[in-house]
């Protein structure tokens, strides 16, 4: 008998005590912890919240409006003193508009490693966010590129829409789709393994920096535009 | 035997007891148990809804084991369908080969490792290297413990044994050997070891060819294998190299996406005592123009289904390896991780190596008597494994299996002795006369701290109460 076919007879074996007629959906799972999370909903306590938790975890947020993305994006990459940053396909052109365009490289054709490596850092838009738990979910998207470029470069800054977080984690994986590769975020690279005491920077991005575009709300009731 | 690591260990009484003379080790130990028991407790208070989601994370494990065989042929389909390559190992053994032939087909002689205890269990790096390739963990505690020549003594972190300022003796002693030397002058602030580990290991990142992994989760319904980890070098090993084998326990199964939902919100506050872990990394077969282009995943049974065969002692399975249970355990606190003789050390441990390698040696058979049986790993356990419950069992079988024994142990014939002496009244009285004659001799302030013979193994540990010097029945007799 090959292995597969081993591995299987065992563990029909193994589970003689399961009546044959039993189905999976019969073994009840009872979900009634909380889908929603602990915060109310509405996006100003979210983006709040967000911002919160981020921080405590070591990112450092921005809350801005539609008519700052642009300033704050160049103002942000300056500050880090990149000389330049990779901005990938999809990523708002109003949004890089104040970049210099002698320091934006995009990943196309797709950047060495090495190249990735020396690279000042990287500017990314996000799937969605969860508030509840400070993360960042990136499902390689427009404006998010492939997985290497969040990670191999020590800077990164991330853009995210306030209709973009959610409360919980059900939320999110919901909004999620498994089928592409997802990498979440929850502030940057740290580690607990000296003394389990929490230290940041390792081996991913050493600074996450998070603008959160919330814009106040139009007393005419009609979203504004960006 | 699977595990190769600890081969020839003895024990738990006797590994314990000279752990338990390193006061350094036990430093160690207390403040970094510490410091998590109050992260975690922490994290766990700020959600209204524990319990129900601990409850659901139990379910969903049951429902996974109790339907295993149709989640894991489900798990085969969806992989394969996105472009990923399923094999299956019987043992450790076979996983080794799997392994070693799959890198040995790349051509390369390296991989980068992924932190995981299924290829710890399996004693996969010293396989690899009998086989001329190199393997190079990444994870900082891995390091540490690889650099050091050491064992893991820890789930999550595995060098929880060495403070800072030997692992930066570690470090500035074997870097050099392994790739990018220690920088000159390195002192054992955390922050500066991060910084030399990032260092050390990101030319070995940058060049990898082939990655090793485990998952912490395998959903079935969409193939999707999850890393839950914090350091980035996950991330690094899963999406940098062209080809990524991922060794994965065949209990690790869940069977829906959604199901994700509850284990992602137990296992970070478990573990590390964070509302998330920095990064969580999702993979469904190979992704195009994303990540490794070759995906190999091997479904590991090396004692699985044997631990799937005794409806009491399945639940280990549940496990989703988060070592709260070593945090909160006393014996665990003081005794440390290798006493234990197992990857899996601490009350998990206890339940999981037994079953998983069978009562056959020294140490394994007692594993199950480490414990005091207070219950707080089962109290924190995110899915509640009782494992009091388990270790009572595992008790159980140790001395039916010792029954079946021909050399009697001295507890066996102790217990001979009692039932010849407690069948019977006059017996009992005998003995008890001839107790009270010793206790007047033997006994010192009500005390016995050396017995003789066999029964010197109590007063090992513990004095022995010297018996009264009149027995109740002539108390009774004098004063009725």
């Amino acid at each position: 008998m090959n292995a597969r076919d081993d591995v299987l007879a065992r563990v029909r074996r193994a589970l003689a005590d399961v009546p044959d007629d039993e189905r999976p959906q019969d073994v009840p799972v009872d979900r009634r912890y909380s889908a929603g999370g602990t915060p109310p909903a509405g996006p100003p306590d979210l983006v709040q919240l967000l911002a919160e938790r981020l921080t405590d975890y070591g990112a450092s947020v921005r809350p801005v409006t539609s008519d700052e993305v642009a300033a704050a994006v160049a103002q942000a990459v300056s500050a880090r003193g990149a000389h330049s940053v990779v901005v990938p396909r999809g990523f708002p052109p109003q949004w890089q508009a104040a970049l210099a365009a002698e320091r934006v490289l995009t990943d196309e054709p797709r950047l060495p490693v090495e190249q990735l490596d020396r690279i000042g850092g990287v500017v990314t838009t996000v799937a969605t966010a969860i508030a509840a738990t400070g993360t960042l979910v990136l499902d390689c998207g427009p404006g998010q590129g492939r997985r290497a470029l969040t990670l191999v470069p020590d800077y990164h800054l991330c853009v995210v829409r306030a209709e973009q977080i959610v409360a919980s984690v059900p939320e999110a994986l919901a909004r999620l789709a498994p089928v592409r590769p997802l990498t979440f975020i929850s502030g940057p690279s740290a580690t607990s393994d000296i003394e389990l005491d929490r230290v940041e920077g390792v081996h991913g991005p050493r600074t996450l920096q998070v603008l959160v575009i919330s814009d106040p709300p139009n007393p005419l009731g009609t979203p504004l535009e960006s | 035997m699977n595990d190769t690591t600890f081969l020839g260990m003895p024990a738990f009484p006797s590994a314990a007891k000279s752990a338990l003379d390193n006061a350094q080790l036990r430093r160690n130990l207390a403040h970094a148990t510490d410091t998590i028991r109050g992260k975690r407790a922490h994290a766990v208070g700020e959600l209204d809804d524990w319990e129900e989601l601990r409850e659901a994370g139990r379910a969903i494990k049951e429902r996974t084991l109790r339907h295993l065989d149709r989640y894991l042929i489900q798990v085969e389909e969806r992989v394969t369908a996105a472009g990923g390559h399923v094999h299956w190992a019987r043992d450790a053994e076979e996983a080794r080969r799997i392994v070693i032939d799959l890198v040995q087909a790349t051509g390369e002689r390296e991989v980068v490792k992924v932190k995981s205890m299924a290829t710890q269990e399996i004693g996969l790096n010293e396989a690899l290297a009998d086989a001329g390739i190199s393997a190079y963990e990444t994870d900082l505690a891995e390091l540490i413990v690889q650099l050091g020549q050491d064992h893991p003594s820890h789930i999550l972190v595995p060098a929880i044994h060495r403070n800072r300022a030997e692992i930066r003796d570690i470090f500035v002693r074997a870097m050099g050997d392994y790739g990018t030397a220690a920088p000159a002058g390195l002192s054992d602030d955390p922050h500066a070891l991060a910084e030399a580990a990032r260092r050390h290991l990101r030319e070995k990142f940058l060049r990898a060819k082939v990655a090793v992994s485990g998952a912490n989760f395998l959903v079935a319904e969409t193939g999707t294998a999850v890393v839950v980890e914090s350091e980035g070098n996950g991330r690094m090993c899963l999406t940098l190299p062209d080809t990524l084998i991922s060794v994965v326990g065949i209990e690790k199964v869940v069977p829906t996406w959604r199901d994700l939902e509850v284990f992602l919100q137990l296992l970070p506050r478990s573990s590390t005592g964070e509302r998330m872990n920095p990064y969580t990394s999702t993979w469904t077969g190979t992704a195009a123009d994303d990540g490794p282009s070759t995906f190999h995943l091997v479904l590991l049974d090396a004692g699985r289904t044997d631990t799937l065969a005794d409806p009491i002692g399945r639940q280990a399975l549940n496990c989703i390896r988060c070592s709260a249970c070593l945090n909160v355990c006393p014996v665990y606190e003081r005794a440390g991780g290798h006493a234990y003789g197992s990857v899996y050390p601490g009350p998990i441990g206890a339940i999981l190596t037994p079953q998983l390698r069978g009562t056959t040696s020294a140490v394994d058979r007692s594993l199950p008597y480490a414990s005091t049986l207070c219950g707080a790993c089962y109290e924190v356990c995110p899915v509640k494994i009782n494992i009091p419950e388990v270790l009572v069992h595992l008790r159980a079988r140790v001395v039916d299996d010792s029954r079946r024994r021909r050399i009697p142990t001295p507890e066996k014939l102790a217990m001979s002795a009692a039932r010849w002496v407690l069948s019977h009244p006059s017996r009992l009285a005998a003995v008890q006369r001839a107790g009270s004659a010793a206790g007047r001799l033997a006994g010192r302030r009500g005390r016995i701290s050396r017995l003789p013979g066999p029964l010197s193994a109590w007063t090992e540990t513990r004095d022995a109460p010297a018996p009264p010097t009149e027995t109740f029945r002539a108390w009774w007799r004098r004063n009725r």
